[in-house]
Order: C-alpha cells, then structure tokens, then sequence
C-alpha cells in the first residue's frame, strides 16, 4: 500500500476525526450506542454508504453541473441508504427496529455529505473509495469506544455476553444505569476529545479571551 | 385537545429533539457560540419543522403507505407498497421547502431573510428535520398530531440551542484546561443541561 493510499486512509481515525476534529456526524452517533452489537451495525451502515456514495459521486463529478450538485448527492445517498434500510429488515429485522430511524438519518449525517462535497468532488475514484472507508473507520473508532465503555459499565456485558457478574445474578457488580441514559455519551465524547487533544497539541482550540497577567487590583496605598 | 398539549409538553421537554435523540447535533454545537445566531436558527427550525412534518405526513399517507395509492381508482392500487420511497421523498420535500421559503421570505419579509441568512440552506441537513419526519411515520401520528409534533419538537430544540449559546457566551470567559477548551466543555456542557432535562421525566399531562 503507497504511503499516500494508507494516508488516506488512517488520517481521519486520529489525527483528523470526523466526530471529534470536524464536529460532524454526532447526531446519529451517541443515540445508538447504549449497545455494542447496535453500534457495530451502525457503523458498518455508516461506512458502506460513506465509501459508495464517494465512489459514485466521484464517478459522475465531471457531468455535474455546480448549481445542483447538492441535490445530486442529496439523491445519491439517500438511495444508498435505502438500500442500506431494506438489507438490514431482510436480514435482521431485530436489529432494524432497534435502530429505528437512525438508519435513516445517514442521509443527513454530514459525514457522508461533507465527504461527498470536500474530496469526492475533486478526486478520481479509487482515492475517493478509500477516503470513505476511511473517514467511516473514523467515525466507527469513536462510537465502538462509547459503545464498550457504555454497555460495560452500564449492563456489565459486551455483545450480550456476561463480562462482570451483576448482583441481580449472584455476582459483585452493581450496574451504573446512568451509562444507559442519554448525558453519559456527552460526557464520554468530551473526555474522548480531551484524550486525543492531550495527544495531537495542534487540535487545542485557542482561547477566545487570554486572562491578563496581573489582573488583580492593586492595592490601594 | 388535552392530547394535543401532552404532546406538545413531550416534544418540547421531555423528548428533546437535540437533548434526548442527539438530533441536529452538528448545527447545535457549531452555532451556538452566540445567542443572537443561536435564535435565528431556532426560529428558522421551528418554522421549517411545523411545515416540513404535517407536509410529509401527506406525501406518506396519500402516496407511499401500502394502498395509499387507492385512491387513483387504478386496479390493483390497493396492494401498492412505496413506502421504501419513503427516505428519498422525505429529504426531497425537505429540500424544496427549504428552498421555497427561502423565495418567499426573499420576496416578503426581506429582514427576515437577512437576518436568517446562511442558515436556511443549512437546515436542509439538520437531522432533527429529517428525524420528526421519520418519528412521525413510526409512531402513527395523524394530521393534526404531526402539526403539534413538528411544532413542538422545533419549539423544543430552539430552546436547547438558544440555552447552550448563552451558558457559551459567558463560558468564553473562564479558564478551561487546554485539551478541553472548546469543543471539549461544550459536549460536557450539553451532557449537564441533558441530564437538567431529564428531571422532565416524570410529567405526564
């Protein structure tokens, strides 16, 4: 693999995530991941149709005229997502009901959108392809992280197996419900983003005021 | 009537669009740095949300729904399933709304218009649009639901974003750690309003 090809690739896993860099995408990303195995399907959803929607969009980017081009990729992912959507009730209805409308919203998941928009427009295919997978492994990395720490701490099991033995079943861990509400994936996704700013110094936001030095009032003689 | 308001109470507090379903996210936390920003967008939401929801639940009961098409008089109308159509119309209609009101206000209340400015176009990809709409179709509401719904839920998020915004305004001032700063504080800052609306739990009306 061409050092540029892998670039492509691992960059917006680390160094320049979608959801914790870019801000995009969280709507969909802290709603399904009260669960592991809801989460995974999540992202394996998010990923395809990230990577197919850059691959097509880059496909026809020369025949597109520029005043429309939004709606052109607007019908390209949605159709996707459609496709996405009848697999999912074929196949595992169950998981399908769970997730219920999230499926849907891919479709306004800037990720997909901004991907489309920012390289797809400019780049051939295959890169495009690639940089698809790659910003969906991105978005993946962050909600598998929430999804462990959540249905761990929160049931005390991981993809439905038993991993901490809770009191209800004679063991020792009394489960944190609070991991299972909404606020905990706030929470978590703050300290994510902290973890990797302690780690990448350039990410650090500037501070929109600076404390002056000695700003105490002098005494007065 | 009673009903109309139990559900209006449930869409603004305790189903919050952007506080409890994380809809709309990428807009909420990337406007919200000033109050005056923050209510124009509200406003752009709400008014969108209680015309795009009702409109949508036309499109989905008069056409795509399994023998909505029954009406044509065609024969064998009445076994006609679109609704796997459903995800492109939905967006489709969202965009064109936007666009249409985005003529209308140009045209009428130009202040208006200018005051919204940028942010119409950006509700088209704003998930709690897209999500009424398909919270709408999964819990059944009728007509006049889904016009109390809409309303409610735009209600419900414009008062999350114009919250965040002013906590925002007066957070800028204090010394946050450096890897927090931004971003960081303002996830934990809508995890602590999230949990505040949660205590809306328990009202039933």
């Amino acid at each position: 693999m061409s050092s540029k090809t892998k670039d492509t690739l691992f960059d917006p896993v680390f160094k320049n995530n979608p959801i914790a860099l870019q801000i995009l995408g969280i709507c969909s990303a802290l709603a399904v991941t009260s669960s592991l195995s809801v989460s995974l399907v999540m992202c394996a959803a998010l990923t395809a149709v990230c990577a197919f929607a850059n691959l097509f969009v880059s496909l026809v980017r020369n025949h597109i005229p520029g005043s429309i081009r939004i709606i052109v990729q607007m019908t390209i992912i949605a159709s996707l997502v459609i496709v996405v959507d009848q697999i999912l009730q074929a196949f595992s209805y169950q998981i399908s009901k769970t997730l219920s409308v999230f499926v849907g919203l891919i479709i306004t998941n800037c990720i997909v959108m901004g991907r489309a928009e920012a390289f797809a427009m400019k780049n051939p295919p295959l890169p495009s392809f690639i940089d698809g997978i790659g910003n969906g492994l991105g978005y993946s990395f962050i909600l598998i992280v929430l999804a462990v720490i959540r249905e761990l701490f929160g049931s005390g099991k991981l993809l439905g197996y038993e991993i901490f033995v809770t009191v209800n079943n004679g063991g020792w861990y009394v489960p944190n419900g609070m991991m299972l509400l909404p606020p905990i994936a706030f929470f978590l996704i703050g300290l994510i983003i902290w973890a990797i700013r302690q780690k990448h110094k350039d990410q650090v936001e500037e501070p929109e005021f600076k404390m002056a030095k000695n700003s105490a009032p002098a005494e007065v003689a | 009537m009673e009903q109309y308001l139990s559900l209006f109470v449930r869409a603004v507090f305790i189903e919050n669009m952007a506080l409890a379903f994380f809809l709309g996210m990428c807009t909420f936390l990337a406007i919200s740095k000033k109050v005056q920003a923050a209510l124009g967008l509200g406003i752009a939401v709400i008014v969108v949300l209680t015309i795009t929801v009702p409109v949508n639940y036309l499109i989905y009961s008069g056409l795509l729904a399994e023998g909505a098409l029954a009406w044509t008089g065609i024969p064998g109308a009445e076994s006609i399933d679109l609704s796997f159509l459903g995800l492109l119309s939905y967006i489709g209609v969202i965009a064109a709304i936007v666009q249409i009101m985005e003529m209308v206000l140009d045209k009428y209340m130009p202040a208006l218009y200018n005051a919204l400015g940028v942010f119409l176009p950006l509700i088209t990809v704003n998930c709690a649009i897209m999500g009424a709409s398909l919270f709408m179709v999964e819990r059944d509401y009728d007509f006049g639901e889904s016009v109390v719904f809409g309303l409610g839920s735009g209600v419900g998020w414009a008062l999350a974003i114009v919250a965040l915004a002013g906590i925002r305004e007066k957070m800028k001032y204090s010394d946050v750690p450096d890897g927090l700063r931004g971003l960081g504080i303002t996830f934990i800052t809508v995890g602590l309003m999230s949990l505040g609306f949660m205590s809306f739990g328990g009202i039933d009306l």
